[in-house]
Protein backbone atom coordinates (compact mmCIF):
# COMPACT_ATOMS: atom_id res chain seq x y z
CA UNK A 1 0.00 0.00 0.00
CA UNK A 2 1.14 3.67 -0.79
CA UNK A 3 1.93 5.71 1.93
CA UNK A 4 -0.24 8.83 0.95
CA UNK A 5 1.13 10.97 3.62
CA UNK A 6 4.00 11.54 1.82
CA UNK A 7 2.30 13.02 -1.57
CA UNK A 8 4.63 13.56 -4.50
CA UNK A 9 4.72 17.27 -5.45
CA UNK A 10 2.29 18.48 -8.16
CA UNK A 11 3.89 21.00 -10.92
CA UNK A 12 2.54 23.83 -10.75
CA UNK A 13 0.72 23.36 -13.73
CA UNK A 14 -0.72 20.06 -14.85
CA UNK A 15 -2.23 21.43 -18.34
CA UNK A 16 -2.68 24.50 -20.22
CA UNK A 17 -5.35 26.21 -19.55
CA UNK A 18 -5.94 28.19 -23.92
CA UNK A 19 -8.87 30.56 -24.91
CA UNK A 20 -10.88 28.32 -27.19
CA UNK A 21 -10.26 28.04 -30.81
CA UNK A 22 -12.81 28.88 -33.35
CA UNK A 23 -13.10 25.21 -34.38
CA UNK A 24 -12.11 21.27 -33.26
CA UNK A 25 -12.38 18.39 -34.67
CA UNK A 26 -13.83 16.92 -31.61
CA UNK A 27 -15.74 19.08 -28.63
CA UNK A 28 -16.30 16.88 -25.69
CA UNK A 29 -18.38 18.39 -23.31
CA UNK A 30 -17.99 17.88 -19.79
CA UNK A 31 -14.46 17.79 -18.20
CA UNK A 32 -14.85 15.31 -15.70
CA UNK A 33 -13.26 12.22 -15.75
CA UNK A 34 -15.12 10.51 -18.71
CA UNK A 35 -14.66 13.78 -20.73
CA UNK A 36 -10.59 13.64 -19.92
CA UNK A 37 -10.08 10.00 -20.42
CA UNK A 38 -11.95 10.33 -24.21
CA UNK A 39 -9.96 12.89 -25.08
CA UNK A 40 -6.20 11.12 -24.19
CA UNK A 41 -7.37 8.00 -25.92
CA UNK A 42 -8.49 10.30 -28.59
CA UNK A 43 -5.20 11.52 -28.87
CA UNK A 44 -3.43 8.07 -28.14
CA UNK A 45 -5.38 5.96 -29.69
CA UNK A 46 -6.63 7.90 -33.03
CA UNK A 47 -4.36 10.88 -33.58
CA UNK A 48 -7.31 13.08 -33.18
CA UNK A 49 -5.32 16.20 -31.07
CA UNK A 50 -7.16 19.20 -32.47
CA UNK A 51 -9.55 18.13 -29.97
CA UNK A 52 -11.12 20.49 -27.09
CA UNK A 53 -12.92 19.66 -23.81
CA UNK A 54 -15.59 22.34 -22.55
CA UNK A 55 -16.15 22.51 -18.51
CA UNK A 56 -19.08 24.36 -17.47
CA UNK A 57 -17.24 24.51 -13.77
CA UNK A 58 -13.72 23.81 -12.88
CA UNK A 59 -12.28 20.94 -13.65
CA UNK A 60 -13.19 17.58 -12.19
CA UNK A 61 -15.43 19.12 -10.09
CA UNK A 62 -18.90 16.94 -10.72
CA UNK A 63 -19.06 13.26 -9.87
CA UNK A 64 -15.47 12.97 -10.21
CA UNK A 65 -14.68 14.55 -7.25
CA UNK A 66 -17.62 13.05 -5.09
CA UNK A 67 -17.43 9.38 -5.69
CA UNK A 68 -15.96 6.74 -3.44
CA UNK A 69 -13.27 5.91 -5.99
CA UNK A 70 -14.30 1.92 -6.07
CA UNK A 71 -13.24 -0.18 -8.99
CA UNK A 72 -14.42 -3.29 -9.71
CA UNK A 73 -15.77 -5.46 -12.98
CA UNK A 74 -17.89 -8.40 -11.46
CA UNK A 75 -20.79 -7.38 -13.57
CA UNK A 76 -23.54 -9.99 -14.19
CA UNK A 77 -24.35 -9.87 -17.89
CA UNK A 78 -21.26 -10.53 -20.79
CA UNK A 79 -21.97 -7.25 -22.24
CA UNK A 80 -21.38 -5.65 -18.85
CA UNK A 81 -18.53 -8.23 -17.79
CA UNK A 82 -16.59 -7.44 -20.60
CA UNK A 83 -16.57 -3.58 -20.60
CA UNK A 84 -15.90 -2.80 -17.06
CA UNK A 85 -13.41 -5.64 -17.40
CA UNK A 86 -11.67 -4.06 -20.11
CA UNK A 87 -11.73 -0.61 -17.68
CA UNK A 88 -10.46 -2.44 -15.15
CA UNK A 89 -8.02 -4.06 -17.33
CA UNK A 90 -6.87 -0.70 -18.32
CA UNK A 91 -6.78 0.87 -14.30
CA UNK A 92 -4.12 -1.77 -14.24
CA UNK A 93 -1.66 -0.27 -16.73
CA UNK A 94 -2.75 3.46 -15.81
CA UNK A 95 -0.38 4.93 -14.27
CA UNK A 96 3.06 3.54 -16.23
CA UNK A 97 0.63 4.68 -19.41
CA UNK A 98 -0.26 8.07 -17.87
CA UNK A 99 3.18 8.62 -16.05
CA UNK A 100 1.47 9.34 -13.24
CA UNK A 101 1.05 8.60 -9.53
CA UNK A 102 -2.96 7.60 -9.12
CA UNK A 103 -2.68 5.62 -6.32
CA UNK A 104 -4.51 2.63 -7.54
CA UNK A 105 -4.88 -0.09 -5.26
CA UNK A 106 -6.30 -3.49 -5.94
CA UNK A 107 -7.29 -4.38 -1.90
CA UNK A 108 -9.94 -6.17 -3.47
CA UNK A 109 -14.01 -5.54 -3.05
CA UNK A 110 -16.29 -7.38 -0.74
CA UNK A 111 -19.74 -7.00 -2.17
CA UNK A 112 -21.85 -8.98 1.03
CA UNK A 113 -25.37 -11.01 1.32
CA UNK A 114 -27.33 -11.05 3.55
CA UNK A 115 -30.35 -12.36 2.95
CA UNK A 116 -30.72 -16.25 1.25
CA UNK A 117 -32.12 -14.62 -1.70
CA UNK A 118 -28.87 -12.49 -2.29
CA UNK A 119 -26.50 -15.78 -1.13
CA UNK A 120 -28.05 -17.27 -4.41
CA UNK A 121 -27.17 -14.62 -6.55
CA UNK A 122 -24.14 -13.75 -5.58
CA UNK A 123 -23.29 -17.02 -5.90
CA UNK A 124 -24.54 -17.25 -9.50
CA UNK A 125 -22.60 -13.97 -10.57
CA UNK A 126 -19.23 -15.31 -8.96
CA UNK A 127 -19.91 -18.38 -11.48
CA UNK A 128 -20.83 -16.03 -14.53
CA UNK A 129 -18.04 -13.85 -13.80
CA UNK A 130 -15.34 -16.73 -13.70
CA UNK A 131 -17.08 -17.74 -17.07
CA UNK A 132 -16.53 -14.63 -18.51
CA UNK A 133 -12.70 -14.50 -17.27
CA UNK A 134 -13.24 -12.46 -14.60
CA UNK A 135 -11.52 -13.01 -10.90
CA UNK A 136 -14.73 -14.12 -8.85
CA UNK A 137 -15.11 -15.90 -5.66
CA UNK A 138 -17.64 -16.29 -3.32
CA UNK A 139 -16.29 -16.47 0.86
CA UNK A 140 -18.32 -17.47 3.68
CA UNK A 141 -18.70 -15.64 6.92
CA UNK A 142 -15.65 -16.23 8.82
CA UNK A 143 -13.73 -15.75 5.13
CA UNK A 144 -15.03 -12.93 5.14
CA UNK A 145 -13.69 -12.02 8.63
CA UNK A 146 -10.22 -13.03 7.78
CA UNK A 147 -10.29 -10.31 5.09
CA UNK A 148 -11.69 -8.09 6.87
CA UNK A 149 -11.08 -8.14 10.59
CA UNK A 150 -13.09 -5.39 11.62
CA UNK A 151 -16.64 -6.51 10.37
CA UNK A 152 -19.52 -8.06 12.58
CA UNK A 153 -20.42 -11.46 11.28
CA UNK A 154 -22.57 -12.29 14.66
CA UNK A 155 -26.01 -14.01 13.34
CA UNK A 156 -27.72 -11.85 15.80
CA UNK A 157 -27.63 -8.76 13.39
CA UNK A 158 -31.20 -7.91 11.87
CA UNK A 159 -29.18 -8.70 8.74
CA UNK A 160 -26.49 -11.07 9.02
CA UNK A 161 -23.49 -11.63 6.78
CA UNK A 162 -24.40 -14.40 5.02
CA UNK A 163 -21.23 -14.37 2.56
CA UNK A 164 -20.03 -12.39 0.03
CA UNK A 165 -18.96 -12.15 -3.30
CA UNK A 166 -15.08 -11.38 -3.74
CA UNK A 167 -12.93 -9.95 -6.33
CA UNK A 168 -9.52 -9.46 -5.55
CA UNK A 169 -8.51 -7.39 -8.41
CA UNK A 170 -10.93 -5.10 -7.32
CA UNK A 171 -9.85 -1.71 -5.64
CA UNK A 172 -9.57 2.25 -5.09
CA UNK A 173 -8.10 4.59 -6.77
CA UNK A 174 -7.65 8.43 -6.11
CA UNK A 175 -9.78 10.51 -8.14
CA UNK A 176 -8.94 13.68 -8.28
CA UNK A 177 -5.00 12.21 -9.33
CA UNK A 178 -6.76 10.44 -11.79
CA UNK A 179 -8.23 13.51 -13.09
CA UNK A 180 -5.42 15.37 -13.46
CA UNK A 181 -3.40 12.73 -15.15
CA UNK A 182 -5.53 12.03 -17.90
CA UNK A 183 -5.76 16.20 -18.33
CA UNK A 184 -1.96 16.50 -17.71
CA UNK A 185 -1.23 13.86 -20.37
CA UNK A 186 -3.93 14.44 -23.17
CA UNK A 187 -2.68 18.87 -22.72
CA UNK A 188 0.16 17.14 -23.61
CA UNK A 189 -0.88 15.50 -26.13
CA UNK A 190 -2.30 19.11 -27.88
CA UNK A 191 -6.16 18.95 -26.46
CA UNK A 192 -7.26 22.16 -25.00
CA UNK A 193 -8.91 21.53 -22.07
CA UNK A 194 -10.90 25.27 -21.38
CA UNK A 195 -12.62 25.58 -17.98
CA UNK A 196 -15.17 27.90 -16.99
CA UNK A 197 -17.32 27.38 -20.87
CA UNK A 198 -20.50 26.31 -20.37
CA UNK A 199 -22.18 24.80 -23.51
CA UNK A 200 -26.09 26.64 -24.32
CA UNK A 201 -26.10 25.44 -27.26
CA UNK A 202 -25.56 23.33 -30.48
CA UNK A 203 -25.39 24.06 -33.87
CA UNK A 204 -27.30 21.88 -35.95
CA UNK A 205 -27.82 21.99 -39.74
CA UNK A 206 -29.91 19.10 -41.82
CA UNK A 207 -29.55 17.07 -38.78
CA UNK A 208 -26.18 17.49 -38.49
CA UNK A 209 -24.00 19.15 -35.58
CA UNK A 210 -21.80 22.00 -36.89
CA UNK A 211 -20.90 23.15 -33.60
CA UNK A 212 -21.90 24.76 -30.03
CA UNK A 213 -22.71 27.66 -28.81
CA UNK A 214 -20.70 28.72 -25.27
CA UNK A 215 -21.09 31.29 -22.86
CA UNK A 216 -17.56 32.50 -24.12
CA UNK A 217 -18.88 32.20 -27.69
CA UNK A 218 -19.72 30.21 -30.39
CA UNK A 219 -17.03 27.43 -31.50
CA UNK A 220 -17.27 24.82 -34.64
CA UNK A 221 -16.44 21.05 -34.50
CA UNK A 222 -16.90 17.96 -36.90
CA UNK A 223 -18.10 16.03 -33.94
CA UNK A 224 -19.55 16.63 -30.64
CA UNK A 225 -19.43 14.31 -27.88
CA UNK A 226 -21.47 14.70 -24.90
CA UNK A 227 -19.63 13.45 -21.25
CA UNK A 228 -21.60 15.37 -18.69
CA UNK A 229 -23.80 12.88 -16.56
CA UNK A 230 -25.78 14.42 -14.92
CA UNK A 231 -26.32 17.40 -17.14
CA UNK A 232 -26.73 14.87 -19.83
CA UNK A 233 -30.50 15.56 -20.24
CA UNK A 234 -30.47 19.21 -20.35
CA UNK A 235 -27.49 19.03 -23.23
CA UNK A 236 -30.06 16.84 -25.16
CA UNK A 237 -32.81 18.74 -25.10
CA UNK A 238 -30.75 21.35 -26.28
CA UNK A 239 -29.70 19.36 -29.16
CA UNK A 240 -33.50 18.34 -29.41
CA UNK A 241 -33.82 14.84 -28.30
CA UNK A 242 -34.63 12.60 -25.45
CA UNK A 243 -32.18 10.77 -23.04
CA UNK A 244 -33.73 7.60 -20.69
CA UNK A 245 -32.10 9.06 -17.53
CA UNK A 246 -32.96 10.11 -14.49
CA UNK A 247 -30.78 12.85 -12.48
CA UNK A 248 -31.04 11.59 -9.13
CA UNK A 249 -28.76 12.76 -6.00
CA UNK A 250 -25.98 10.26 -4.69
CA UNK A 251 -24.36 11.15 -1.21
CA UNK A 252 -21.18 9.90 0.54
CA UNK A 253 -19.04 11.42 3.04
CA UNK A 254 -15.61 10.46 4.99
CA UNK A 255 -14.85 10.18 8.51
CA UNK A 256 -11.82 12.36 10.30
CA UNK A 257 -8.66 10.36 9.87
CA UNK A 258 -7.88 7.20 11.79
CA UNK A 259 -5.16 4.61 11.40
CA UNK A 260 -5.31 2.43 8.64
CA UNK A 261 -7.89 -0.40 10.34
CA UNK A 262 -10.10 -1.60 7.05
CA UNK A 263 -7.93 -3.57 4.55
CA UNK A 264 -10.08 -3.47 1.17
CA UNK A 265 -13.43 -2.58 0.01
CA UNK A 266 -16.97 -3.52 1.56
CA UNK A 267 -19.78 -3.26 -0.16
CA UNK A 268 -23.52 -3.84 0.82
CA UNK A 269 -26.48 -3.33 -1.45
CA UNK A 270 -29.09 -4.98 1.08
CA UNK A 271 -28.56 -2.22 3.72
CA UNK A 272 -27.16 0.52 1.03
CA UNK A 273 -23.56 1.09 2.55
CA UNK A 274 -20.33 0.91 1.16
CA UNK A 275 -16.92 1.38 2.50
CA UNK A 276 -13.27 2.15 2.50
CA UNK A 277 -10.37 3.38 4.26
CA UNK A 278 -8.45 5.95 1.88
CA UNK A 279 -5.02 5.27 2.14
CA UNK A 280 -4.66 9.19 4.28
CA UNK A 281 -6.58 7.58 6.34
CA UNK A 282 -10.72 9.05 6.23
CA UNK A 283 -13.16 6.22 5.95
CA UNK A 284 -15.21 6.96 2.96
CA UNK A 285 -19.04 5.70 2.88
CA UNK A 286 -21.32 5.44 0.31
CA UNK A 287 -24.96 5.61 0.48
CA UNK A 288 -28.19 5.04 -1.68
CA UNK A 289 -29.02 6.90 -4.35
CA UNK A 290 -31.90 8.97 -2.98
CA UNK A 291 -34.91 8.36 -4.57
CA UNK A 292 -36.17 11.74 -6.14
CA UNK A 293 -35.23 13.66 -8.97
CA UNK A 294 -32.28 16.36 -8.20
CA UNK A 295 -29.78 18.38 -9.32
CA UNK A 296 -28.73 20.28 -6.18
CA UNK A 297 -26.26 17.83 -5.37
CA UNK A 298 -27.36 17.12 -2.04
CA UNK A 299 -29.72 14.57 -0.44
CA UNK A 300 -31.91 13.78 2.38
CA UNK A 301 -31.07 13.38 5.51
CA UNK A 302 -32.45 9.50 6.44
CA UNK A 303 -30.78 8.56 3.86
CA UNK A 304 -27.28 9.16 5.54
CA UNK A 305 -28.70 8.22 8.84
CA UNK A 306 -29.90 4.69 6.87
CA UNK A 307 -26.04 4.48 5.52
CA UNK A 308 -24.88 5.47 9.38
CA UNK A 309 -26.92 2.88 10.56
CA UNK A 310 -25.86 0.45 8.48
CA UNK A 311 -22.22 1.29 8.71
CA UNK A 312 -22.07 1.05 12.28
CA UNK A 313 -24.14 -2.31 12.85
CA UNK A 314 -21.56 -4.13 9.74
CA UNK A 315 -18.39 -2.18 11.69
CA UNK A 316 -18.77 -1.58 15.54
CA UNK A 317 -15.49 0.51 15.50
CA UNK A 318 -17.11 3.13 13.54
CA UNK A 319 -19.73 3.86 16.34
CA UNK A 320 -17.24 6.86 17.56
CA UNK A 321 -15.68 8.26 14.36
CA UNK A 322 -16.48 11.63 13.83
CA UNK A 323 -17.96 12.79 10.31
CA UNK A 324 -15.24 15.00 8.11
CA UNK A 325 -17.64 15.77 5.25
CA UNK A 326 -20.84 14.92 3.91
CA UNK A 327 -21.95 15.67 -0.16
CA UNK A 328 -23.64 14.99 -2.81
CA UNK A 329 -23.28 14.57 -6.63
CA UNK A 330 -25.81 14.69 -9.25
CA UNK A 331 -25.84 10.97 -10.76
CA UNK A 332 -27.90 9.69 -14.09
CA UNK A 333 -29.39 6.57 -13.73
CA UNK A 334 -31.31 4.30 -16.21
CA UNK A 335 -33.98 2.16 -16.04
CA UNK A 336 -31.94 -0.82 -16.44
CA UNK A 337 -28.98 0.40 -14.46
CA UNK A 338 -26.34 0.25 -17.40
CA UNK A 339 -25.00 3.32 -19.17
CA UNK A 340 -25.73 4.59 -23.00
CA UNK A 341 -22.40 4.94 -24.56
CA UNK A 342 -23.01 5.44 -28.64
CA UNK A 343 -24.59 7.69 -31.42
CA UNK A 344 -27.49 9.97 -31.07
CA UNK A 345 -30.19 11.01 -33.27
CA UNK A 346 -28.40 14.22 -34.65
CA UNK A 347 -25.26 13.39 -36.65
CA UNK A 348 -21.50 13.70 -35.35
CA UNK A 349 -23.31 14.06 -32.16
CA UNK A 350 -22.03 11.25 -29.44
CA UNK A 351 -24.02 10.56 -26.11
CA UNK A 352 -22.08 8.97 -23.27
CA UNK A 353 -23.89 8.88 -20.13
CA UNK A 354 -26.28 6.67 -17.64
CA UNK A 355 -23.16 5.60 -15.57
CA UNK A 356 -25.68 6.34 -12.79
CA UNK A 357 -24.15 5.03 -9.49
CA UNK A 358 -20.99 3.71 -11.13
CA UNK A 359 -19.06 5.86 -13.58
CA UNK A 360 -16.29 6.11 -11.63
CA UNK A 361 -14.73 2.38 -12.50
CA UNK A 362 -15.74 2.89 -15.85
CA UNK A 363 -13.47 6.43 -16.29
CA UNK A 364 -10.34 4.54 -18.86
CA UNK A 365 -13.22 1.69 -20.26
CA UNK A 366 -15.33 4.03 -21.25
CA UNK A 367 -13.08 6.69 -22.51
CA UNK A 368 -11.51 4.35 -25.09
CA UNK A 369 -14.70 2.95 -26.57
CA UNK A 370 -16.15 6.59 -26.78
CA UNK A 371 -12.63 7.87 -28.25
CA UNK A 372 -13.38 5.17 -31.24
CA UNK A 373 -16.69 5.45 -31.24
CA UNK A 374 -16.07 9.27 -32.19
CA UNK A 375 -13.32 8.16 -34.34
CA UNK A 376 -14.69 6.27 -36.55
CA UNK A 377 -18.38 7.32 -36.08
CA UNK A 378 -19.67 3.60 -35.27
CA UNK A 379 -19.57 2.15 -32.09
CA UNK A 380 -16.46 -0.23 -30.19
CA UNK A 381 -17.70 -3.81 -30.05
CA UNK A 382 -17.83 -3.34 -26.14
CA UNK A 383 -20.36 0.06 -25.95
CA UNK A 384 -22.42 -1.22 -29.08
CA UNK A 385 -24.82 -3.08 -26.75
CA UNK A 386 -24.87 0.18 -24.69
CA UNK A 387 -26.73 1.79 -27.47
CA UNK A 388 -29.29 4.19 -27.15
CA UNK A 389 -31.89 1.91 -29.45
CA UNK A 390 -31.76 -0.53 -26.84
CA UNK A 391 -34.52 0.84 -25.05
CA UNK A 392 -36.45 0.64 -28.76
CA UNK A 393 -35.43 -3.01 -28.76
CA UNK A 394 -35.73 -4.09 -25.93
CA UNK A 395 -32.35 -5.41 -25.52
CA UNK A 396 -31.71 -4.13 -21.97
CA UNK A 397 -28.76 -5.03 -20.34
CA UNK A 398 -30.14 -5.27 -16.74
CA UNK A 399 -27.42 -4.63 -14.00
CA UNK A 400 -29.53 -3.84 -11.22
CA UNK A 401 -28.04 -7.00 -8.89
CA UNK A 402 -24.40 -5.93 -9.82
CA UNK A 403 -25.03 -2.54 -10.02
CA UNK A 404 -27.70 -1.59 -7.34
CA UNK A 405 -27.17 1.30 -5.56
CA UNK A 406 -23.93 0.07 -4.66
CA UNK A 407 -21.10 0.55 -7.47
CA UNK B 1 -35.53 15.50 4.36
CA UNK B 2 -38.61 16.68 2.45
CA UNK B 3 -41.29 18.02 4.00
CA UNK B 4 -44.48 16.97 1.71
CA UNK B 5 -47.67 18.63 2.71
CA UNK B 6 -50.26 15.66 1.77
CA UNK B 7 -53.63 17.40 0.63
CA UNK B 8 -55.48 14.87 3.27
CA UNK B 9 -53.01 14.76 5.69
CA UNK B 10 -50.78 17.45 5.98
CA UNK B 11 -47.23 18.54 6.04
CA UNK B 12 -45.21 15.30 6.22
CA UNK B 13 -41.86 14.11 6.31
CA UNK B 14 -40.79 12.46 3.02
CA UNK B 15 -39.84 8.70 4.58
CA UNK B 16 -43.55 8.53 5.05
CA UNK B 17 -43.93 8.78 1.31
CA UNK B 18 -42.90 6.54 -2.02
CA UNK B 19 -41.67 8.42 -4.55
CA UNK B 20 -43.60 7.66 -8.05
CA UNK B 21 -41.61 10.03 -10.21
CA UNK B 22 -43.16 12.16 -13.00
CA UNK B 23 -46.63 12.82 -13.64
CA UNK B 24 -49.68 12.48 -15.94
CA UNK B 25 -48.05 9.94 -18.24
CA UNK B 26 -50.85 8.19 -19.95
CA UNK B 27 -51.00 4.95 -21.07
CA UNK B 28 -50.74 4.88 -24.75
CA UNK B 29 -54.01 4.92 -26.57
CA UNK B 30 -53.28 2.81 -29.80
CA UNK B 31 -51.38 0.29 -27.58
CA UNK B 32 -52.33 -2.53 -30.22
CA UNK B 33 -50.41 -0.90 -32.66
CA UNK B 34 -47.91 1.81 -30.86
CA UNK B 35 -44.36 1.65 -32.51
CA UNK B 36 -41.59 -0.26 -30.66
CA UNK B 37 -39.88 3.59 -30.39
CA UNK B 38 -43.17 4.94 -28.87
CA UNK B 39 -43.46 1.91 -26.48
CA UNK B 40 -39.64 2.96 -25.90
CA UNK B 41 -41.01 6.38 -24.53
CA UNK B 42 -43.86 5.25 -22.75
CA UNK B 43 -42.13 2.79 -20.71
CA UNK B 44 -38.25 4.19 -20.24
CA UNK B 45 -38.16 8.14 -21.14
CA UNK B 46 -39.46 11.10 -18.36
CA UNK B 47 -38.84 14.41 -18.51
CA UNK B 48 -35.92 14.77 -16.59
CA UNK B 49 -35.81 18.84 -16.07
CA UNK B 50 -33.14 20.82 -14.28
CA UNK B 51 -35.79 23.02 -12.15
CA UNK B 52 -39.57 22.71 -12.15
CA UNK B 53 -41.24 19.19 -12.59
CA UNK B 54 -43.94 17.61 -11.68
CA UNK B 55 -43.87 14.41 -10.02
CA UNK B 56 -46.17 12.22 -7.93
CA UNK B 57 -45.60 10.56 -4.09
CA UNK B 58 -48.05 8.40 -2.36
CA UNK B 59 -48.40 8.86 0.83
CA UNK B 60 -47.53 4.99 1.96
CA UNK B 61 -47.34 5.38 5.86
CA UNK B 62 -49.96 7.79 6.30
CA UNK B 63 -53.49 7.80 3.59
CA UNK B 64 -51.91 5.66 0.99
CA UNK B 65 -53.19 8.30 -1.42
CA UNK B 66 -51.42 9.52 -4.22
CA UNK B 67 -51.15 13.04 -4.62
CA UNK B 68 -49.06 15.45 -7.77
CA UNK B 69 -47.01 18.56 -6.31
CA UNK B 70 -44.30 20.40 -8.61
CA UNK B 71 -41.28 21.01 -6.88
CA UNK B 72 -38.30 22.48 -7.85
CA UNK B 73 -35.73 20.27 -8.58
CA UNK B 74 -32.48 22.33 -7.76
CA UNK B 75 -33.74 23.83 -4.38
CA UNK B 76 -36.49 21.08 -3.39
CA UNK B 77 -38.60 24.10 -3.36
CA UNK B 78 -42.26 22.81 -3.75
CA UNK B 79 -43.70 25.52 -6.49
CA UNK B 80 -47.22 24.28 -6.41
CA UNK B 81 -49.88 23.45 -4.21
CA UNK B 82 -50.05 19.24 -3.73
CA UNK B 83 -53.08 18.23 -5.80
CA UNK B 84 -55.16 14.90 -4.80
CA UNK B 85 -54.53 11.85 -7.08
CA UNK B 86 -53.98 12.88 -10.50
CA UNK B 87 -56.33 13.34 -13.54
CA UNK B 88 -57.48 9.91 -14.85
CA UNK B 89 -54.98 9.10 -17.72
CA UNK B 90 -56.72 10.26 -20.82
CA UNK B 91 -55.60 7.91 -23.85
CA UNK B 92 -52.93 9.30 -25.55
CA UNK B 93 -50.21 8.79 -27.63
CA UNK B 94 -48.81 11.86 -26.37
CA UNK B 95 -46.20 10.39 -22.76
CA UNK B 96 -44.88 14.41 -22.55
CA UNK B 97 -46.18 16.09 -19.16
CA UNK B 98 -48.55 18.52 -19.60
CA UNK B 99 -47.75 21.18 -16.64
CA UNK B 100 -50.79 23.12 -16.23
CA UNK B 101 -51.30 26.81 -14.07
CA UNK B 102 -50.60 25.92 -10.87
CA UNK B 103 -51.71 27.96 -7.54
CA UNK B 104 -49.51 29.72 -5.68
CA UNK B 105 -47.55 28.31 -2.99
CA UNK B 106 -49.75 27.23 0.03
CA UNK B 107 -49.21 28.17 3.41
CA UNK B 108 -48.46 24.12 4.45
CA UNK B 109 -45.72 24.21 1.54
CA UNK B 110 -43.35 26.63 3.38
CA UNK B 111 -42.18 23.82 5.66
CA UNK B 112 -40.63 22.41 2.54
CA UNK B 113 -36.91 21.99 2.79
CA UNK B 114 -35.53 25.51 1.03
CA UNK B 115 -31.70 25.11 0.05
CA UNK B 116 -29.96 26.62 -2.59
CA UNK B 117 -26.90 24.55 -5.26
CA UNK B 118 -24.01 24.31 -2.72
Amino acid sequence: MHDQRVLPAHPDFMWRSPEPKHRYDVIIVGGGGHGLATAYYLAKNHGITNVAVLERGWLAGGNMARNTAIIRSNYLWDESAAIYEHSLQLWEGLEDELDYEIFFDQRGVLNLAHTLQEVRDSVRRVEANRLAGIDAEWVEPEQVKELCPIINIDDNLRYPVLGATYQARGGIAKHDWVAWAFARRASELGVDIIENCEVTGFDIDHGRVTGVQTDRGPIGAESVALAAAGASSTLAELAGFRLPIQTRPLQALVSELHEIVHPNVVMSNHVHVYVSQAQKGELVMGAGVDAYNGYGQRGSFHVIEHQMAAAVELFPIFARAHLLRAWGGNVDVTMDASPVVGLSPVENLYVNCGWGTGGFKGTPGAGFVYAHTIATGQPHELNAPFSLERFDTGALVDEHGAAGVAH
Amino acid sequence: MLIIDCPHCGPRMETEFHYGGQADIAYPADAADLPDSDWAQFLFYRDNPRGDFAERWVHTAGCRKWLTVTRNTVTNEFTSTPRPGAPAPQASTDAHVTTTAEAPLASGADTARKEGQP
